[in-house]
């Protein structure tokens, strides 16, 4: 049976700027009724524009924010109960977009142990984390670099690994692959998915690159505060119309079949690989020519 | 050199000949940054630039306005070799704006006027000119009016950009070189900045070139393309001819846009392309001839 | 330019010295800088040199590499050469031009001064070149321990440390893409009198003032985020235990002392 990660209830959160006299000026509604759940062992994506409110969620459930209305549970645990902070910390890690500013030690070995030692793990029981993130992550030999000295994929993996060392149950990742070049970026999604598969580990992939979500199990879309769209990724693609109107991309071979459908060619939703593609094309044909013989 | 070639050259925008930087040279750290690099860019040519990181676009491009000089070979500009005693630099600079790289981040005045005032009150102008030449970069870029007295750490990020390439523009460069101007930017922010570059191009008759890790961006904006590997250039040609290469490509860690591959798997089934398409545009308007056509 | 300062900067290998607890090294840097001052003799100097001759073979830092870290201190020397040659009026004059007299004394001042400062360099270069900025605030955390019933807060201070360490070689990296990006719009560093040249600074210093908090800002996030809360309850994965190795530098330290401090003595 499937046990839930986390969940969030009408979840809204407002930025409230105030001018000088500490007056409100502004109040700005990042986050607007927002309800989700993610079960253990998921691999979500959030979809959307900066300023959509998906990195706001992603705070909410690490418990840097606090939510205006609505309420957080990771693990059931409340994440406005104080008593709570450092397990839900523990049990929902999480990386963030600029791989520099999140690394604080000047060895990769001990900057994957500082999560360890906040917490008071044992220094032998450090070690062995350490070991097996850096193992998990593919980032083993590289264990006495400066971190100064990698690509920016492999700090992010670095990242990723000072995470996996406080064993937590889920990891959001906010935006990982930004900041970072093609190779870096095929380098984290690979080893997210492979934290997924082998270690189980719930994954919450915060992103605004489609060819990203493709191999999720389940996909959100916000826009302006508001979960707008959700479903597997074939069910999310087969409506290309919603996502050009959110301004969001998808893949030339999903556009493309798109095209031809609305030029009179009889292809399906929801194309998303180009054997998918070659095979509709090739059934489209035959079905039109069968059709006129 | 003889005068013919002396000639040609006076009216093509940039000539690189020979062209090599060294990093650390004489030490054991010793590296080829660029090595025997050999181009001549046109006036009003859009070039993309692609290749990995490290591959040495970005140690191109600081050569092309002077901020490096090459270890050895030489760059023209003009028919003036940039590198020769008494060449001026800054005018130089001027000719050939370059948009580093997350460019947002070199703003530093108090408004986006001012900010983009900058260039052209370096360039000593008179405040006129200083004037119409700010007014006009932001109306280039995009940037609007309302936005014009704002702070420019209160801007979005789109906005940013937008605001630090106007910063560039307003010297009047002749070729415009963009440093990954999409990094970080959302699929909105990407399209609207390239779209912006595009007209920039289509309407000031300038040479653009685009440095860019995305297969697909350059395909659709450039007309040609120039891919560096290891200082090198590795290919150079149309969209068209370097994607024909797309295997080439792949042994360097790069590849050609999705549809490029579609077209191939097409054929490999029996579709009759006349050629491989390098954008959607391209693709659709393919298919469509085959299935009319098959369907006739 | 910048990047080519080795001075601060950890040389990854492995040997005994780079194993040594960092508050061996620290101490021992002390007790080293001490030594350098309290003998008077020639004896002294060959000790000193011979001390650090040996710890640089053990420590398997190539002597290059050290030689490298002096250039920027190069100009202090000059000076201090200087100074000594041209200020000191003892012994027999050997050169005289106008104002200018050289005597002996003097130049064989000049000579001990320079080893002693190029020693007084290469001995404090070692502890970086041998200890990782992490084991180096470890080794001040704990070594300070005693303050912190002072109310002085000692392992602020030391992450401060460890951060700035980490953040240094990124801000310089950013300091210069910042300069050249500027540069790209004309902006001139090099040229013109003391005053402008001082304005011709802002462009340069805003942005990068403006990064720093904004890569300060990410970092507390990112640190709260992994449960950072303080000096408290906080474990180790490298504790500082002293090992049998480290008493054994002790005693050579102290021997070493010993041993320049009676030269002193003895001529």
């Amino acid at each position: 049976m499937k046990k839930r990660m986390l969940r969030t209830d009408k979840l809204v959160f407002e930025y409230i700027r105030r001018d000088e006299e500490g007056n409100v000026e502004d109040i700005l509604r990042a986050l607007d009724d927002v309800t989700l759940e993610v079960q253990k062992g998921e691999f979500v994506a959030i979809l959307g524009h900066n300023g959509s409110g998906k990195s706001t969620v992603a705070k909410h459930i690490n418990a840097l924010l606090s939510p205006t209305e609505g309420a957080v549970f990771v693990n059931d645990m409340d994440t406005r109960d104080e008593e709570h902070l450092w397990d839900i910390r523990k049990s929902a890690g999480m990386v963030f977009q600029n791989p520099d500013n999140q690394i604080i030690a000047t060895v990769v070995e001990e900057d994957v142990a500082f999560g360890p030692e906040n917490i008071g793990v044992p220094t032998e029981e450090i070690w062995r984390r350490v070991e097996e993130s850096l193992t998990a992550v593919g980032m083993t030999a590289y264990r006495t670099h400066s971190p100064n000295k990698l690509s920016g994929g492999q700090k992010q993996r670095v990242a990723i690994a000072g995470i996996m060392a406080m064993r937590p149950d889920c990891i959001i990742l906010d935006e990982p692959t930004a900041m970072l070049d093609p190779v870096g970026r095929k380098e984290v999604i690979k080893t997210v998915h492979e934290l997924n598969k082998i270690e189980g580990v719930t994954i919450l992939l915060i992103t605004h690159y489609m060819d990203e979500v493709i191999d999720a199990d389940r996909v959100i879309v916000m826009d302006g505060g508001k979960i707008v769209m959700q479903g597997t990724p074939r069910e999310i693609f087969s409506d290309v119309e919603k996502l050009k109107q959110y301004r969001l991309d998808v893949p030339q071979v999903t556009e493309l079949a798109y095209e031809l459908k609305k030029q009179g060619v009889p292809m399906p939703d929801g194309i998303l690989t180009i054997p998918e593609f070659t095979a509709a094309y090739a059934a489209a044909k035959e079905k039109s020519f069968s059709g006129k013989r | 050199m003889d005068t013919e070639k002396k000639n040609r050259d006076l009216q093509e925008c940039m000539v690189l000949d020979h062209v090599s930087y060294v990093y650390g040279a004489g030490t054991a750290y010793e590296k080829y940054a660029l090595q025997d690099i050999n181009l001549v860019l046109q006036k009003g040519e859009f070039i993309g630039l692609i290749g990995h990181t490290g591959s040495g676009k970005s140690t191109l491009v600081q050569h092309l306005n002077g901020l490096l000089s090459p270890t050895s070979g030489h760059i023209y500009y003009r028919g003036n070799d940039i590198g020769a005693a008494g060449f001026n630099k800054k005018e130089l600079r001027s000719k050939v704006g370059l948009v580093f790289q997350y460019p947002e981040h070199q703003l530093f005045e108090t408004t986006v006027v001012k900010d983009v005032a900058f260039g052209p009150k370096n360039m000593g102008l008179p405040q006129l000119e200083i004037d119409m030449r700010t007014f006009a970069a932001l109306k280039e870029a995009g940037v609007g009016e309302d936005l014009y007295d704002a702070s420019p750490f209160e801007l979005s990020g789109g906005q940013k950009r937008r605001v630090a390439i106007a910063g560039v523009l307003a010297m009047q460069p002749d070729i415009l070189i963009l440093d990954e101007p999409t990094a970080g930017l959302d699929p909105r922010g990407r399209d609207e900045i390239l779209d912006r570059i595009a007209k920039i191009h289509a309407e000031g008759n300038r040479t653009v070139i685009l440095v860019s890790h995305s297969m697909e961006d350059v395909a659709e904006y450039a007309s040609r393309l120039i891919v560096m590997n290891s200082g090198r250039v590795f290919c150079d040609g149309t969209p068209k001819e370097v994607f024909e290469e797309y295997k080439e490509l792949e042994k360097i860690g790069l590849a050609a846009p999705q549809v490029t591959y579609l077209s191939e798997a097409l054929r490999a089934d029996g579709v009759a392309l006349p050629y491989n398409a390098t954008t959607v545009e391209e693709a659709r308007e393919l298919l469509l001839a085959d299935w009319r056509g098959g369907r006739g | 330019m910048i990047r080519d300062i080795t001075i601060g900067q950890y040389y990854p290998v492995d040997s005994p010295i780079h194993r040594l607890d960092p508050r061996v090294k620290l101490s021992g840097t002390m007790l080293f800088l001490i030594s350098l001052f309290v003998f008077s003799g020639y004896l002294g100097y060959v000790l000193a040199a011979l001390f650090v001759g040996i710890v640089i073979k053990v420590s398997k830092v190539p002597f290059r590499y050290i030689v490298r870290g002096l250039r920027p201190v190069l100009i202090l020397l000059l000076v201090t050469v200087l100074f000594n040659l041209l200020l000191t009026r003892e012994g027999t004059e050997i050169f005289s031009f106008g104002f200018i007299h050289i005597y002996d004394q003097g130049l064989i001042f000049a000579f001990l001064m320079a080893i002693r400062l190029v020693l007084l360099v290469i001995g404090t270069s070692l502890m970086t070149f041998t200890t990782t900025p992490n084991q180096l605030t470890d080794g001040l955390e704990k070594g300070l321990r005693g303050l912190k019933k002072l109310h002085v807060p000692v392992h602020e201070i030391a992450m401060m440390m460890s951060i700035a360490l980490r953040f240094i070689p990124i801000l310089v990296e950013e300091t210069d893409k910042i300069m050249k990006a500027q540069q790209a719009r004309g902006a001139d560093f090099e040229s013109g009198k003391l005053l402008q040249r001082a304005k011709a600074l802002v462009p340069l210093l805003v942005p990068l003032i403006v990064s720093a908090f904004r890569r300060a800002n990410d970092l507390a996030l990112a640190m709260e985020a992994r449960c950072y809360h303080g000096g408290d309850g906080r474990t180790k994965m490298k504790p500082l235990k002293y090992k049998k190795r480290d008493a054994v530098a002790y005693l050579i330290l102290f021997g070493y002392l010993g041993l320049v401090i009676g030269s002193g003595f003895l001529f």
